[in-house]
């Protein structure tokens, strides 16, 4: 959160889609992921035929530890039967050591889900026991499978990414150890898996019901010790309905989605059907208010509201259906969310706006939080160790090796060094590495040159970035700052001449000194 | 002669000039506060007694606009000379406790009073070379216009308000003069059985 940069990427194998993430466990110790699609491991053979979903497609969930400094690595898989995973939340508290994922499909359809998907009266939410897992994979009892995934991570000194490619992965198979998972059944397609401050309470929102079962964490405890299970699925127990059930709030609205608290007792549910944000008390179970939303609520975010510690004063909802909201684009439309007060008892309407999306999940929090976290405003240029960085224009050059070119340029208000370059030949493979040079808050650049096939560069002050440049074309090429820098923005400007492939115009490079001829 | 020796307290109060003298050898003496309103966090030149510090950098990116010179502490004797003679003052202010003859206080005094005029002579014509004699080729030209900072006070110069105050440093030298000025005014005023 100092940089807002995306500093790591990790891939996750046996996976297809990943949904129910990135949901983390109470204190950072994992960050999990759900398949969304059930699929063959990668660690088998996935050339089967489509139906044969029942017998060859997995699910896998992920648990990726998390270190000090934020590194990730996956530490273990759990295999269950094929399902689609949907949403998931750790448990708080006294539910602390679990975590809850919602389930669908469990008719396991491989075709027309629509209907297919929908047939069962109940799904399931699995309650996963990520504790006792951790203690399996210390015992030993975790299957090293042979998969490859990538890891990729950003090094703020070098300004460069480095990729890994990992070759296994820890499986633990929850049908064969019994006691890591269990289905809770939750109607009806259930979307929504949240779990209220207390850890308490576990909501399940079904898409397609017409009510909102609550679960509760100790009844649930009780239902395991109790033996109150109603079979299996695919060797995970199924907790009988009943015995893990606080209550059922009745006739709240229509195709539930997505809950969150306000820290005070009350959930806040969004009825995607029926377009409106629901208010309840969570012990009782009684609808409290209900406001319309426009239109069709799908995600919605109070600041703090999945946590053990909401802030709780307003409630964004974030809508699917836009319509006639505002002055219309098109057919495609912008976004469209409202916020609202939810500090007294009744919620009020306060703002209206468009926005970008489709937005999903948010998460806000009180400004000081973000304010005072120790911002980078610029990157010292001392700490720069890119490859190609030139520390000043004095270290600035145009080196060629064969028909690889690397610009070593510099940037700073207001012009590039070099800015006029000759000798590049067609078919080199050019490389811009622009650095910029500015040691202040705020002041980036751009780098942009007419016919690069990729995206404009914008550097940070102290950062250097990289471009690649094929030329297909002889003639002249402009390259200038993209991104409004100074008064003089628009004199920040270049060029670069472009022979055919064989030429001998030699290779040179400059700023200021390249004039005209004086004239006879 | 006993009635020409100093008082206790204004050899204390030497102790404290001497303090104060040798204090200001390691914080910044002089400030010009820069504001405009894309800045609002504000920049600020701080002049130590042997260096330019601050946010000088950052302000030397924005003088080739207007065609100022860069400021670079090596171009200034000044910042060479002035710690030898800071810790002199020192030296000197904790010398005149054993030597405790007011007369030589009051040379002290006006010894003082002659550099701090000489040293607003010598920051002025820095401030009137450095603002009047601009590049001719500088993109921003304001017929006319000149950038001298101001040598006390406050002056707009084009988008920027420019403070040029005291900093801590400067304080202490301020208080440093004060403390001795009544030094000289107890033992020559309120000393009156005395002769010279």
């Amino acid at each position: 959160m100092k940089t807002f940069k995306t500093a790591e990427i990790i891939e996750l194998p046996n996976s297809g889609g990943n949904h129910s993430s990135p949901f983390i466990t109470e204190n950072t110790e994992y960050v999990v992921a759900g398949t969304r699609f059930s699929v063959p491991p990668d660690y088998a053979n996935g050339d089967v035929a489509i139906n044969t979903y029942k017998e060859n497609f997995k699910g896998h969930i992920s648990f990726v530890k998390v270190g000090k400094e934020g590194e990730m690595d996956l530490a273990f898989q759990i295999v269950t039967p094929g399902v689609n995973f949907d949403l998931s939340h750790a448990g708080k508290g006294k539910s602390h050591g679990w975590f809850f994922f919602s389930c669908y499909n469990t008719e396991q359809a491989n075709t027309l889900l629509e209907v297919n998907a929908s047939q069962r009266d109940k799904d399931f939410i699995m309650a996963v026991n990520w504790k006792k897992a951790e203690e399996y994979i210390k015992a030993g009892k975790g299957k090293k499978q042979t998969v490859k995934y990538a890891h990729n991570k950003w090094n703020e000194k070098t300004h460069t990414a480095t990729s890994v490619m990992k070759n296994e992965v820890l499986v633990l198979d929850a049908a064969a150890l019994k006691d890591i998972c269990y289905m809770i059944p939750c109607p009806k397609s259930p979307h929504g898996c949240d779990v209220d401050p207390s850890g308490e309470y576990i909501v399940g929102s079904g898409k397609l019901a017409a009510l909102i079962p609550v679960f509760s964490f100790d009844k649930l405890m009780g239902a395991i010790k109790d033996k109150k299970f109603e079979g299996d699925y695919g060797g995970i127990p199924v907790v009988k309905y009943e015995a893990a059930l606080h209550g059922e709030v009745q006739k709240p609205g229509l195709g539930p989605l997505h809950t969150e608290f306000d820290g005070k007792g009350n959930a806040y549910t969004t009825f995607f059907v029926s377009s409106e944000v629901v208010k309840w008390d969570i012990k009782s179970l009684k609808v409290l208010d209900r406001v319309p939303t426009y239109y069709s609520v799908g995600h919605l975010c109070i600041p703090g509201g999945d946590s053990k510690k909401p802030f709780g004063k307003y409630l964004i909802a974030y809508n699917k259906i836009t319509k006639d909201r505002y002055l219309p684009t098109g057919p495609e439309l912008a976004q469209s969310a409202q916020i609202f007060d939810i500090s007294g008892d009744k919620m009020q309407l306060i703002l209206d706006f468009p926005t970008i999306g489709e937005p999903h999940y948010a998460q806000a929090a009180p400004a000081e939080l973000i304010r005072n976290n120790g911002q980078l405003k610029f990157y010292k240029i001392a700490d720069n160790n890119h490859p190609f960085v030139a520390k000043g224009e004095k270290e600035a050059k145009v080196v060629r090796k064969g028909n690889r070119v690397d610009v070593y340029m510099t940037s700073i208000r207001s012009h590039f060094a070099p800015d006029n370059i000759e000798g590049i030949k067609v078919g080199d493979e050019v490389y811009f590495h622009v650095t910029n040079l500015e040691q202040d808050w705020d002041v980036p650049h751009g780098f942009a040159i007419k016919g690069a096939d990729n995206g404009e560069l914008l550097i940070m002050p102290g950062e250097t970035t990289t471009l690649k440049w094929l030329p297909k074309k002889t003639g002249m090429y402009p390259m200038y700052c993209t991104d409004f820098c100074s008064a003089l923005h628009q004199e920040m400007q270049g060029y670069v001449r472009v022979s055919p492939a064989g030429s001998n115009v030699p290779l040179t490079w400059s700023v200021g000194t390249n004039l005209p001829k004086a004239t006879k | 002669m006993k009635k020409m020796q100093l008082s206790s307290l204004s050899k204390i109060a030497l102790l404290i000039t001497g303090l104060l003298f040798f204090g200001a050898l390691f914080v910044p003496m002089w400030q010009i506060q820069l504001e405009a309103p894309q800045y609002p966090e504000g920049l600020t030149l701080r002049l130590h007694a042997n260096k330019i510090g601050g946010d000088v950098e950052i302000i030397n990116g924005l003088n080739h606009y207007i065609g100022m010179a860069t400021l670079h502490t090596e171009n200034f004797f000044e910042f060479t000379v002035l710690p030898y003679v800071f810790g002199a003052f020192a030296l000197i202010s904790i010398v005149l406790i054993w030597v405790a003859k007011r007369k030589a206080v009051l040379i002290f005094l006006i010894t003082y009073a002659v550099f701090i005029v000489l040293a607003a002579v010598d920051f002025y014509r820095w401030n009137y070379e450095y603002g009047h004699n601009l590049d001719p080729n500088a993109a921003i030209r304001v017929p006319g216009m000149a950038y001298q900072p101001p040598l006390i006070g406050y002056k707009q110069l084009l988008n920027f308000g420019a403070y040029s105050i005291p900093d801590t440093g400067g304080w202490m030298m301020t208080a440093a003069g004060v403390l001795l000025f009544l030094v000289v005014l107890k033992e020559y005023k309120f000393n009156k059985n005395t002769e010279s």
